[in-house]
């Protein structure tokens, strides 16, 4: 017996942005739950269980903020449980959740993932002290700064790559109305003007800190052929995860980062990734991660995903591997959801409910995500047929 | 201020030819007995704290308006029963919840605990008993203190009722607590008449200060115990991997690629490559003393198989270049402590560059652990 086929028949996000100081952590993720439940045409009667993730505790200083949500969530008599991979959390809750239902654990389940960025300081809790030694190490823009700046030697990309990048995100960003930032007026020029913060990393080229939640609802091969309404059905997930540092390792791919994809595309019987998907939402903080990731997870050769950039195969309008539309990580970083926003709004362009980010006709869609040093992935694929 | 866990008296391992210090202790971490520990194993307080912003949202938002103005409401469910604290939403079936109603301040002990010596940060000025408070009107308990002299004035039952902060904010501990009184729980005798602030009036409470401090003592393990011990004599040791023969700098103890213990300890020389940087514009809030711009690089000591992150300094930060050449810059000998601060930086040697072979890969040795195909 294999796998039981599992659907996506629920998404809910909330607005993104830098301070929801109008609810409680509770409240911001009720918002996405109760969105997710509305779509799916389900109550919380409904759910069998509710799998949730976020990043680390001191993002906001709940301790353990899982117990205190079991109300909020309609989890009270039910199975709870919460899922922790750093920045590629959400990723992994959902394929968690989605295991839940394949191995026939629950047939119905909820899934989400939040952060409350606003409560606290990521940059800080990101470079905590350490007796003995002193950080020079600002954030993770410190940290990612110098991996990207190793791939545009190996490379010999164009400087600017990365602000097309994030020219392009924040532009998608216009059609997704969730998206934290909605910059009408920038121009390519402003980005590329943007300050160095961390050289070669300018400001624009960085992600925003935001105050968010995701979630989604997915079901059984019964609950998702007789859900009225649009389905993603889930082709194939994968998580891997690796030592971020060891002699000869690769940390513009990490070897953990191409099996997982190898997997996931295994899986979903997909041979020529570049043409076989429709629409990708990958996890892109910093603008060079784009290209990067995308020579890592094979849709292009080593050392010309870039050129895809230039040639703006990755823009939603005219692209034929449109990456990022709802505006990616660089337009909404709510870090612990960021992950499954990705997997999510993967399932909603098959599911053709992107609205004016949608890609027209799109039929399989693969949804990223990545974190702590890029040594955790989670990946998974999904389409519009079952 | 640092502790030793061991006294001292293991003399500093002296340097041989092959730049090996030693072998089995350094990693043996099984049997630390007396006479094997080649270092002492340091410690160090290490405190986390900052203070977090909370938003409490429409529901909490007013219970705590209402503590500050002296109030204390509970939440009324459907059923008409009133929890005290309030949810947000309802157990029994997720319903949101919204109607705030006055409970009385007065209220039982349903149970109770002697909360002993009191502990940092605690607001009282003696110990206190923690209780489970049901106050009239309410279906559900409060945690809070309870104020007496000692546990044999608490009993299960007994009455009690709110003591509150001259000064309120908004908090929780606008209760200072709860101390007996001596009515019985027969209705209205010596309850609070309901009161006359109408909270609509006043202005609401939307978030709450909830400052966190952890308190750990930090140890960095044997392995990187011995490499501070030796950063004091201007030495950077690491340690090698019997089975791949990686060799990681700051040493680890463990081979991450092998899963085992690390067999051998190697002393390197301080100079290496600049295998990447970045050039850091925007303070470190832990690093006041360092002015942007300024670089951070991933340093690659000859002989090592991983970087690892440190300044590159005395040039200007734009003429750093991968694979230049770095020394480390040492603090004066009077200064030198048993820390990794004892390196202030990296400068150019002014040798030619090193030339990255394989330059997605960091350090130079473990071709094996190059990614899958990619089809």
């Amino acid at each position: 017996m294999g796998k039981e086929r599992t659907a996506v028949i629920g998404v809910g996000q909330t607005k993104y942005a830098s301070t929801r100081g109008d609810v409680s952590m509770a409240g911001l993720l009720r918002e996405a739950a109760q969105r997710a439940l509305d779509t799916a045409h389900k109550t919380w009667a409904d759910i069998d269980a509710v799998i949730m993730g976020k990043a680390p505790d001191f993002f906001e200083g709940v301790m353990m903020p899982e117990i205190y949500l079991a109300e909020a969530l309609g989890c009270v008599g039910k199975p709870i449980m919460r899922v922790h991979t750093a920045g590629s959390v959400g990723g992994s809750t959902a394929c968690v959740a989605a295991s839940m239902v394949q191995s026939r654990v629950h047939s119905t389940v909820l899934t989400i993932a939040w952060e409350k960025q606003s409560e606290s300081n990521a940059m800080w809790a990101l470079s905590l002290p350490q007796p003995f030694t002193t950080s020079v190490n600002a954030g993770a823009g410190g940290y990612f700064s110098p991996i990207m700046r190793r791939y545009m030697a190996m490379s010999d990309a164009p400087e600017l790559i990365g602000c097309l990048v994030a020219f392009k995100d924040r532009q998608h960003a216009l059609k997704n109305p969730y998206a934290h930032l909605h910059q009408h007026d920038l121009t390519f020029e402003q980005v590329v003007e943007s300050p160095m913060l961390w050289d070669p990393i300018r400001y624009s080229e960085t992600c925003p800190s935001s105050d968010g939640a995701c979630a989604m609802v997915l079901t059984d091969e019964a609950g998702g052929d007789a859900h009225d309404g649009p389905v993603a059905w889930i082709k194939g997930t994968a998580m891997r995860s690796e030592s971020n540092s060891y002699g000869g390792r690769n940390m513009v791919s990490p070897a953990a980062s191409e099996q997982c994809a190898d997997d996931v595309f295994a899986q979903a019987g997909i041979g020529d990734r570049r043409s076989q998907i429709d629409a990708v939402e990958m996890y892109v903080p910093f603008s060079w991660y784009e290209p990067m990731w995308l020579e890592s997870l094979g849709f292009a050769e080593k050392g010309k995903g870039w050129q895809l950039v230039e040639a703006g195969a990755t823009r939603l309008e005219g692209g034929d591997l449109p990456v990022n539309c709802s505006g990616g990580v660089l337009s909404s970083n709510a870090i612990g959801a960021s992950g499954m926003i990705r997997f999510a709004e993967a399932a909603l362009q098959v599911m053709g409910e992107a609205g004016e980010h949608q890609v027209d006709g799109a039929r399989t869609a693969f949804g990223h995500a990545y974190g702590g040093g890029a040594q955790y992935f989670a990946m998974w694929i999904v389409a519009k047929d079952k | 201020m640092r502790r030793l866990r061991r006294p001292t008296g293991v003399p500093a391992l002296a340097r041989n030819e092959q730049s090996v210090v030693g072998s089995a202790p350094l990693s043996d971490v099984r049997d630390p007995g007396e006479g094997r520990m080649p270092q002492e194993v340091l410690q160090a307080p290490l405190v986390l704290e900052y203070p977090f912003i909370r938003t409490t949202g429409p529901v909490l938002g007013r219970f705590l308006t209402g503590l500050r103005e002296g109030v204390v409401l509970g939440v009324k469910r459907a059923d008409g029963t009133v929890m005290c604290p309030p949810l947000e939403y309802d157990p029994a079936d997720a319903s949101p919840l919204g109607e705030l109603v006055e409970v009385q301040q007065t209220g039982t002990v349903v149970s109770w605990s002697w909360g002993g010596p009191l502990r940092d940060q605690q607001p009282f000025t003696q110990p206190v008993a923690w209780a489970l408070i049901q106050l009239d009107g309410a279906d559900t308990t409060m945690l809070h203190a309870v104020l007496v002299d000692g546990p044999e004035q608490m009993s299960t039952g007994m009455r009690v009722q709110t003591q509150w902060r001259e000064a309120r904010e908004g908090h929780i501990t606008d209760i200072r607590g709860f101390v007996p009184c001596s009515d019985e729980p027969d209705g209205t005798s010596s309850a609070k008449p309901p009161s006359t602030v109408d909270l609509d009036t006043v202005e609401p409470v939307q978030s709450v200060r909830t400052p966190i401090r952890l308190s750990y003592s930090y140890t960095p393990g044997r392995a990187l115990s011995q490499y501070l011990h030796a950063m004091k004599e201007k030495r950077i040791i690491g340690d090698r991997c019997g089975e791949t023969g990686q060799v990681f700098v700051p040493p680890r103890g463990v081979s991450p690629v092998a899963g085992k213990a690390t067999t051998e300890t190697v002393e390197l020389a301080d100079v290496g490559y600049v295998e990447s940087f970045n050039i850091t514009r925007v303070p470190i809030a832990t690093r006041p003393d360092l002015q942007p711009p300024y670089c951070s690089a991933w340093i690659v000591l000859d002989g090592a198989s991983v970087g690892f992150m440190g300044l590159v300094i005395n040039c200007e930060p734009e003429s750093v270049r991968l694979g230049m050449r770095v020394r480390a810059v040492w603090k004066p000998d009077d200064e030198l402590k048993i820390s990794a601060t004892n390196i202030l930086g990296w400068e150019p040697t002014g040798e030619p560059d090193e030339v990255i072979a394989d330059i997605e890969c960091i350090g130079r040795v473990g071709p094996q652990q190059k990614g899958g195909s990619t089809s």
